[in-house]
């Protein structure tokens, strides 16, 4: 090994919404915490919005697609067997820096599907359980929204909720044509100052990082609080594996810096925070003879269980002007279809997210490859019909766990340090596919009832993986689950998950909001049992 | 010397001249929106710019055929006669079109004269961003007289 470095007690891989919150609720214990982050930092003068080719950035070097983005960061990914393919963000804020902060909870529900629906599994921990963890997330990201969401318990309500714009009107006018539920989407965007981050001034480009600091992205929220509080963010260092000795416990983790040297860092306790694509990589990657199919693997379910949100696309064009992208991208919700109802042909169910609307380029993408904006003589016309004209909403729809959806690692794919890559197996399930089918049908009656007179549909949405969960789930049972019902590995006793891997459903709503209570909950449980940690 | 005319140099001129004549078919100048033709140097400049070098030689390839498609270059020909070409080859050459539209979109709709043909600002979203207005919070009245009906557990 090149270099040996200092011991710390705590090490945490991943600086995105789990390893931000792990961290900072981990800094009032005192003790030497280093956070390891491949990606850097990324300043707020860099994001798209603040240059004139905002839009094309967006699918460029700020796409969600880490093969396309194809920065030194990123890694590689192997997802030719998928019909969704990876979103993702490697460097501080992970994948917050370009989410669209659309920020939901789960429901009670959503921890009792095996209960209530006969499907998948219980977690081992509920709603009341998270609740606390969630109102400590929802104040140190900063949340908008409205009180008396009727398909929620009562939640805290920090600010003001997003402006409706004329893209929320027309649509719940929709909705109230039809007698269905709508309401503001939880947002995570500061909708007056907050926590020194300025307020939303609706750039558009919430999905490209937010020059304004008015999104909730990690590196603007937890880090700087965590890094006051004597927490090490060390970048462009990226942890190839984790090491365990004879008594299966984690000596440290090895990991090349910028320049591509390798470094043995010792630590007391190591946290994962990877992702659920990331996390399943590393641990895959860290073999041995006590774990010859990858640490903490006696279960076998490392990597399995992969969930996405499978989502559907269902956007109008009207007559009349809309929003067009301004705004923040996110804007109502609609949970009619939420639970489940097995006449409509699936079980569980699903969210509706209304968007604004699409920028001049992605409009023109839009009309010209569906065939609704011609070439030549006729393009401007047609054009003409569609920008600022259009609104819809994405449906989000609940993926249930299956061991067949994988994440293993590529017989060929390495990244620039020649670390193994994942490779991603998904198939479709028939319930996912009926409950986009049902999500596109019944969107296209709320369109046409809110005025809209074309309907452009895609479901699933290709690029669409964006939540990547389950693959190192929670329970309390060893043998069906990767870590115990507070993050800690069943079969090493000082190695943690706090990231989407932990899921053992992924709900019908964004899990962000969900991940970021988890690490703060899986913190709390381990400050709590500081002196039998590895008990 | 700008990025633009760097790549522009790249660029064989002769066939420039062609792309230009493809762009301008593509995308016509419009009197009654007062819209530029994708054919005109900014916009040619920009496209030959946005395209990766191997994205480059497939253009320029392609270009090579559709001179070819004619007894004389393409770019020579009066609009109709440009058009009735493009529609001919559309599905032959589908792979190097789209390649090509995606870029064209990207960097037409891009362009300060269209958009300001469209009414809106060619400027950066930030720092000054962007009005939208709260709207109508009544509307929620019958969402709300409906009450609550999330799943109790």
């Amino acid at each position: 090994m090149s270099n040996h470095e200092e011991r710390v007690d705590v090490v945490i891989i991943g600086s995105g919404a789990s390893g931000a919150a792990v961290a900072w609720s981990l800094a009032d214990t005192r003790m030497r915490i280093l956070c390891l982050e491949q990606g850097e930092w990324t300043k707020p003068n860099e994001y798209p919005s603040t240059t004139r080719d905002w839009e094309t950035r967006h699918f460029t070097e700020f796409s969600i697609s880490p093969n396309r983005r194809a920065r030194d960061t990123d890694y590689p990914i192997n997802e030719r067997n998928s019909p969704i393919a990876i979103a993702n963000f490697n460097g501080v804020g992970g994948g917050t820096i370009l989410y669209n902060a659309h920020f939901p909870r789960f429901h009670p529900s959503d921890f009792r599907v095996r209960t209530l629906d006969g499907v998948a599994d219980d977690w081992p921990i509920d709603y009341e359980t998270l609740e606390p963890y969630y109102d400590e997330n929802d104040r140190m990201m900063g949340v908008s929204g409205l009180a008396g969401d009727p398909a929620y318990p009562p939640k805290l309500e920090l600010m003001k909720p997003v402006p409706l714009g004329k893209a929320g009107q027309t649509l719940g006018n929709g909705f109230n044509e039809l007698g269905w539920h709508w309401w503001p989407s939880d947002a995570a965007v500061a909708t007056e100052p907050y926590d020194g981050r300025a307020q939303c001034i609706n750039l558009s480009a919430c999905t490209s990082g937010c020059a304004q600091g008015a999104k909730a992205s990690t590196d603007v929220t937890y880090w700087p609080h965590a890094v006051r509080a004597g927490v090490e963010l060390r970048t462009r260092a990226r942890v190839s594996q984790i090491v365990a000795d004879e008594n299966d416990m984690a000596t440290g983790v090895v990991y090349f810096d910028e320049d591509g040297v390798e470094h043995f860092q010792p630590a007391e306790v190591v946290i994962l925070a990877c992702n659920g694509v990331g996390t399943p990589r590393v641990l895959l990657n860290s073999t041995s003879g006590r774990f010859p199919n990858g640490l903490a693997n006696r279960s076998g379910l490392v990597g399995k269980n992969l969930m996405f949100h499978p989502y559907a696309s269902i956007q109008g064009i009207f007559d009349q002007p809309l929003d067009g992208p301004r705004g923040p991208g996110v804007c109502i919700w609609s949970q009619e279809f939420y639970e489940t109802d097995l006449s409509r042909g699936h079980v569980r169910g699903f969210t509706y997210e209304i968007n604004r609307g699409r920028g001049p380029v992605s409009t023109a993408y839009t009309g010209v490859f569906s065939g609704r904006v011609p070439w030549g003589k006729e393009h401007h016309h047609h054009y003409r019909g569609m920008v600022d004209r259009m609104t819809g909403m994405v449906a989000i729809c609940e993926d249930l766990p299956e061991e067949s959806n994988t994440v293993t690692i590529d017989d060929e794919l390495v990244d620039s340090d020649g670390i193994p890559c994942p490779k991603i197996d998904y198939t479709l399930s028939e319930n996912s596919r009926k409950m986009l089918d049902f999500s596109v049908e019944r969107a296209t009656e709320v369109l046409k009832a809110a005025g809209a007179h074309d309907i452009i549909t895609e479901a699933p949405i290709a690029g669409g993986g964006w939540h990547l969960m389950g693959t190192a789930r929670m329970g309390t049972d060893p043998e069906r689950s990767v870590v115990n019902e507070w993050g800690r590995s069943h079969d090493v006793r000082n190695l943690f998950i706090v990231d989407g891997s932990l899921f053992v459903t992924s709900a019908g709503v964004n899990p962000t909001r969900t991940i970021g209570a988890l690490a703060l909950y899986v913190a709390d449980s381990m400050k709590k049992r500081l002196a039998t940690l590895f008990d | 010397m700008n990025d633009s005319l760097i790549a522009a140099d790249r660029f064989d001129p002769q066939l420039r001249v062609t792309l230009a004549a493809l762009l301008d078919t593509m995308i016509p100048a419009d009197e009654e929106y007062k819209t530029p033709s994708a054919g005109t140097d900014d916009i040619v400049n920009d496209v030959i710019r946005s395209l990766h070098e191997d994205a480059s030689t497939t253009l320029e390839e392609f270009l090579t055929r559709l001179n070819d498609q004619a007894t004389t270059r393409f770019e020579d020909l009066d609009l109709d006669s440009r058009w009735q070409i493009f529609t001919e080859i559309q599905h032959l050459e589908a792979q190097a079109l789209r390649a090509l539209s995606a870029v064209l979109l990207q960097c037409y709709y891009r362009n300060d004269d269209v958009l300001k043909s469209l009414g809106m600002e060619a400027r950066a979203p930030f720092p000054v961003g962007n009005e939208v207005e709260q709207g109508d919070w009544s509307l929620l009245d019958p969402v709300k007289s409906r009450g609550s009906f999330y799943r109790e557990v």
